[in-house]
């Protein structure tokens, strides 16, 4: 299972709910505000750093660069473009999102 | 004044009455189109020549963090327009302290020397407008 969070943790529990639904294998992409949930030194950091140690999380690249954030990304967190995000799609059985 | 047009007097004689107006935004750039509509109205909103602030908490402090880059999203990168609200005589920005410290950012952070204000501070702020105007 891939997860999609587009919204920011800091304005809704999109990404606090995924992160508490992440099963064996499940991945978690980053898109739109949902890139803040990769960023280093937040109050929402700690939280996706566990789940890191257990499940993979990518994050857009565009939408971090549109956000000015390129250099705050999380460590271990892996950065995509479109394409990668069109292999992520492809790659899991099945993609939710979490609005 | 009337509540409709949000204070503004919108006879000719508005014998010269300046007001306090206070855009108080808390929205996250690109996300949704929150950010670039209070900078819209910030814009029109200075022919009036009022006295105008802007507040910047929650996430909308990561709309005037630096060095936002959106060609790959294809949407225009409005942030450099804050480095021009000086030429509107809009010099009054402020940032939440608390919220700002939340996201890991700090004061060299930011598009345009802001004024870090504690929450405390934000809401006398926000009391002693005329107008709050929310975005």
């Amino acid at each position: 299972m891939l997860h999609t969070v587009n919204k920011s943790p800091t304005e809704r529990n999109a990404l606090d709910s995924c992160l508490k639904h992440l099963t064996k294998g499940a991945a978690v992409l980053l898109i739109e505000d949902g890139v803040y949930g990769a960023l280093k030194g937040t109050s929402t950091t700690k939280s996706v750093e566990q789940a890191l140690k257990s499940h993979p999380i990518y994050a857009l690249y565009p939408d971090i660069e549109a956000r000015g954030m390129q250099d705050r990304v999380i460590d271990g967190i892996k950065l995509v473009d479109y394409n990668g995000f069109v292999d992520l799609v492809a790659e899991h059985a099945s993609v939710q999102a979490w609005l | 004044m009337t509540e409709a047009t949000g204070g503004i007097e919108m006879e000719e004689d508005t014998s010269g009455k300046v007001k306090k107006f206070l855009y108080v935004n808390r929205k996250a750039p690109y996300g949704t189109i929150y950010a670039l509509e209070s900078l819209e109205v910030v814009l029109i909103a200075a022919a009036f020549d009022q006295d105008v602030s802007l507040a910047f908490l929650d996430d909308g402090v990561y709309q005037v963090v630096k060095g936002q880059h959106t060609k790959g999203i294809d949407v225009k990168n409005f942030s450099p327009t804050y480095r021009a609200l000086e030429g509107y005589d809009i010099e009054k920005l402020y940032v939440e302290k608390e919220s700002m410290e939340a996201r890991g950012l700090k004061e060299s952070d930011f598009i345009v020397p802001m004024k870090i204000i504690g929450a405390q501070e934000m809401a006398d702020l926000m009391l002693s407008q005329d107008v709050v105007l929310s975005f």
